[in-house]
């Protein structure tokens, strides 16, 4: 239980400076700054409390927040990703995430795929409506929604198969 | 009330997601409208320092090509002090003269988002104020919005709260340049009158009109120009000359003057 919570502060510390550092600063093709630290919502343990889990978003978005001047725009988007969480967990993997004994050991890759893709899907809808709040700009959101989803979601399925939390 | 109690206890977490949904929709919405939280922003001594050791690492990458801009700086600044017309001792008695330079770098960079924020590594103790210019050597960069103690951050002109006055270089057309948050290159200067004699290539310079930047600094030149609805005044669209993906040494420029203009200013309004 202990090195659970030391392994998600850990985690929470480094994917803060990687967000921030490396993947804030890549500007690929002028516009694309991929958001890979949603791939925490992904790594954090499924059963577990949910009030502390909502905590800890809020504040994992907010820090990259304070630390690109959006401020709150992360916040709200992980927040809101947390809370649906259970919900697309139950759309992704059906009655099985009810078990005690589930985890993503007993799922297939196209489960734990979309699974991601929602999580990402809702974190940037939220992220980049709420940036341009304007209408008028719907299908700029729409473009920046899918460019960076894409690439967000590339990096972190390279990332959830490189640094799988238990590997055999 | 046992019932209430059961009620809030069941749905705790909607509770606490509306709570926390709506602090944080409240800080966007406000981000919108009003000026940089001033707890919350990059400048803070932690992520200041972060930023700053990021900077350190990757600042040799750009070496090479920063000492050729500030060579060729150098050299466009020998030229202009050689061919002084009138050498008569220029006064260097700090209070003479009305605008203070203070050096910077960069630390963080941003042009993807409609609202950016730069991060630099001066701050409070090294004499930075709130709303001084940041130029680069090749044209304007921004404005200081925040200050702490060794960092500051600056709204970039790239910024759609942005607003800065504008003019056609040798001439008195004013007008003000914003940012439609499109294209990082571009910059629109907007309410330049109909009648105003128009060329693509013209270059365009900060105005006399504000406090804050003196007088002919280089903003860009015209790629395009067309009327706007009302069909009175011109949309223009300027090119910049600063590359706003690649920028490293910064000035701030203090005008001393400042404080009395203002002053002078609020007193005229009261009346």
């Amino acid at each position: 239980m202990n090195s659970t919570i030391l392994l998600n502060i850990f985690r929470f510390v480094l994917l803060v400076l990687a967000q921030v550092l490396i993947f804030n600063t890549l500007n690929f093709m002028d516009f694309i700054n991929p958001m890979v630290y949603v791939i925490f919502f992904y790594w954090y343990p499924l059963k577990s409390n949910r009030a502390l889990f909502m905590v800890v978003s809020f504040l994992l978005g907010f820090i990259i927040d304070v630390f690109s001047d959006t401020l709150a725009l992360n916040a709200i988007a992980s927040l809101t990703v947390a809370y649906a969480r259970p919900v697309i967990m139950r759309f992704c993997f059906g009655v099985n995430y009810e078990f005690q004994n589930f985890s993503f050991k007993n799922t297939t890759k196209i489960q734990r795929v979309t699974f991601l893709a929602l999580l990402i899907l809702i974190h940037h809808l939220l992220f980049f409506s709420l940036e341009i709040l304007s209408i008028a700009h719907f299908l700029l959101i729409l473009k920046k929604v899918f460019a960076t989803g894409i690439v967000t979601l590339i990096l972190c399925t390279l990332f959830s198969s490189l640094f799988s939390p238990k590997s055999e | 009330m046992q019932r209430i109690i059961n009620f809030i206890l069941r749905y705790r977490n909607a509770f606490l997601y509306c709570f926390l949904a709506l602090i944080s929709l409240v800080m966007t919405v406000r981000s919108h409208s009003y000026h940089q939280s001033r707890f919350f922003n990059s400048s803070k001594w932690i992520s200041g320092s972060i930023y700053a050791s990021g900077a350190d690492v990757s600042s040799y990458f750009g070496l090479r090509e920063e000492n050729r801009r500030l060579v060729g700086e150098n050299e466009y600044l020998r030229k202009l002090l050689f061919n002084l017309e009138n050498d008569s001792v220029q006064p260097l008695d700090s209070s003479m003269v009305s605008y203070e330079v203070i050096s910077a770098k960069l630390i963080k960079n941003s042009f993807v988002s409609p609202r950016n924020y730069l991060t630099i590594d001066k701050g409070r103790n090294q004499g930075v104020k709130q709303d001084m210019g940041v130029i680069t050597s090749q044209g304007i960069l921004g404005i200081v919005e925040n200050v702490s103690n060794n960092f500051s951050t600056v709204q970039s002109i790239l910024n759609s709260k942005s607003n800065i006055n504008a003019k056609i270089k040798d001439t008195n057309y004013f007008g003000s340049l914003i940012w439609t948050s499109q294209d990082y290159t571009m910059a629109q200067l907007i309410d330049i009158p109909r009648l105003v004699p128009l060329v693509v290539g013209d270059t365009i310079v900060t105005g006399g009109m504000s406090s804050i930047f003196p007088e002919n600094i280089p903003i860009g030149t015209i790629k395009k120009y067309d009327l706007n609805e009302s069909k009175s005044f011109y949309n223009i669209d300027v090119e910049l000359f600063n590359d706003m993906a690649n920028i490293k040494n910064v000035y701030l420029i203090e005008n001393k003057n400042r404080k009395e203009i203002e002053e002078l200013e609020a007193k005229t309004t009261n009346e």
